[in-house]
């Protein structure tokens, strides 16, 4: 299923964009739309409430590579950032960060990337007091764009490079606040686009293979990212490159990123010097303890 | 794949296929047999080389405890493993040309013995590839039943014959040519209920039986 051909049913049949994305769901996977919008509806609880239980909190994560850095943001008064920004950035950083310590998280798309839509949806619930109803179709716009990314590419830093992590996650979120505010589905493809584009060809270099450097900041950055297209789509701009286009375009740049920048923990920051050096120090730390 | 896989699962981390992968493989070993007293795990690849620090080693000692994905307990598995007291030892081991995230778990409980080889596979799908050496690829999305079964004529038609449910896979192998027994995998569509489990356990040529039971709400 093609975004085209989601705004096209949803332009000919007049329907919500939401109940368009489930009954395609249906006819894709035969579950009954019902169960799906009660299941994502649970899916978005579990973010909502993680992500109050963690704001700003300090966290001792597995390699302590990360941990105080949602805790530091949350303690500044940001110089010129929004406090849409500013929540949804603290929010962001600190599901990383509980990622990282073994807290529980909803891995959407992906864990690596978990960050990025709890950060718009608090955002969007606490700064913008929006309803769960009305969060909900959001919500689900968002995961129906996510799925074009994965039917028609791929989700996996491992296959396709963090582009296809945060990539997505900021696509998602972007379109999740963009359809929140217009009920555009038109505007939320362009949103939905930009992101992507915006992102493309990030490489998967996390320091030692573990979730926590670069990935967690990354999702602080990445939620900005969301919100600034969003922004931008709102106010009418388009993408000249239709979104399923974008997404081939993603694809293929995955495939055409070296095994070193993909999840291996070989190129990027992963290969740095300072990196090697500390991962050293991490593994000589386990080997003492075991 | 489908809304539900994209936008979830919720879950522990920080890894889909270093720790949910990991503690789905374990949890295998748990619907197959209970909570086993002893296990050991045997760390192939990127799993040996980097378990630490995705707590691949806790989410293991979860699924064998029978914790689900989502657990809070999941990090707390080595404190709670001792209130069972399971005793638990891990090590690195090449397990040949398998997959890079692969684990082979051995599990003992009273007079069983069972050795499950499983992969994880990328965002937290998992293939069980070995059940006591028998290769199979299962993806624990199934319901399947295990039985070790004496290797006679007619043995595998009196199993099949207790079945109600479309089945989608068998595998079968010799697993003890001396003692002429073999092990056989079937993989279900869906769930049986107790009247096949009792008319496998009636039939002689069943020596163990195990239901791998799809739970609810694993699936929609």
């Amino acid at each position: 299923m093609t975004f085209s051909e989601l705004l096209e049913i949803s332009i000919s049949t007049n329907l919500e964009f939401s109940e368009v994305i489930l009954a395609q769901e249906m006819m894709e996977t035969g579950r009954d739309p019902q169960k799906v919008k009660k299941a994502l509806r649970k899916i978005m609880h579990v973010m909502l409430e993680e992500a109050e239980k963690n704001y700003g909190k300090e966290f001792n994560t597995l390699t302590n590579l990360t941990g105080n850095n949602g805790a530091k943001l949350s303690n500044a008064v940001p110089y010129m950032m929004s406090e849409f920004n500013h929540v949804a950035t603290v929010v962001a950083i600190s599901m990383g960060e509980s990622n990282a310590s073994m807290g529980r998280i909803v891995a959407c798309p992906t864990a690596g990337s978990c960050g990025v839509m709890p950060g718009a949806l608090y955002a969007l619930k606490y700064i913008k007091k929006a309803s769960d109803d009305e969060l909900l179709k959001s919500f689900i716009v968002a995961s129906g764009i996510g799925n074009v990314v994965a039917k028609r590419a791929t989700l996996s830093g491992a296959a396709g490079g963090c582009q296809a992590e945060i990539g997505t996650a900021t696509a998602m979120a972007s379109s999740m606040i963009t359809y929140y505010f217009s009920r555009d589905p038109v505007k939320v493809g362009n949103a939905a686009a930009i992101s992507l584009k915006s992102l493309m060809g990030l490489v998967c270099d996390p320091v030692g293979g573990f979730v926590e450097v670069p990935c967690v900041k990354r999702n602080g950055s990445a939620v900005n990212v969301a919100i600034a297209c969003a922004e931008m789509a709102l106010a009418g701009i388009e993408s000249v490159i239709p979104f399923d286009d974008v997404v081939n375009a993603m694809y293929n740049v995955g495939k055409s990123l070296p095994e070193s920048l993909r999840e291996t923990a070989i190129g990027g920051i992963a290969g740095t010097k300072s990196a090697q050096e500390i991962v050293e120090k991490i593994r000589e730390k386990w080997d003492s303890k075991n | 794949m489908g809304l539900l896989e994209v936008s979830g699962p919720v879950m522990i981390g920080p890894s889909s296929s270093h720790t949910l992968g990991a503690l789905k493989i374990a949890r295998f070993v748990y619907k197959l047999m209970g909570i086993p007293q002893r296990v050991n795990f045997v760390l192939h690849g990127s799993f040996s080389m980097t378990y630490y620090g995705h707590g691949t080693d806790r989410a293991l000692i979860a699924g064998v405890l029978g914790m689900k994905p989502d657990s809070f307990d999941v990090k707390d598995s080595y404190e709670i493993a001792k209130m069972y007291g399971l005793m638990y030892s891990f090590e690195s081991g090449d397990l040949g040309d398998v997959h890079p995230n692969t684990v082979l778990i051995k599990a003992w409980k009273d007079d069983l013995y069972n050795e499950i080889e499983g992969s994880s596979i990328g965002g937290g799908a998992i293939k069980i590839t070995k059940i006591n050496g028998v290769e199979c690829s299962l993806t624990g999305d199934f319901p399947a039943i295990v039985i070790v079964n004496k290797d006679k004529p007619g043995a595998l038609k009196e199993i099949l014959d207790c079945l109600s449910v479309n089945i989608a896979n068998v595998y079968l192998r010799r697993i003890n040519a001396l003692e002429g027994i073999a092990l056989t995998i079937i993989e279900l569509d869906e769930n049986v209920d107790d009247e096949v489990l009792r008319c496998l356990k009636r039939l002689d040529n069943v020596v163990e039986l195990y239901f791998v039971k799809l739970e609810e709400g694993e699936l929609l």
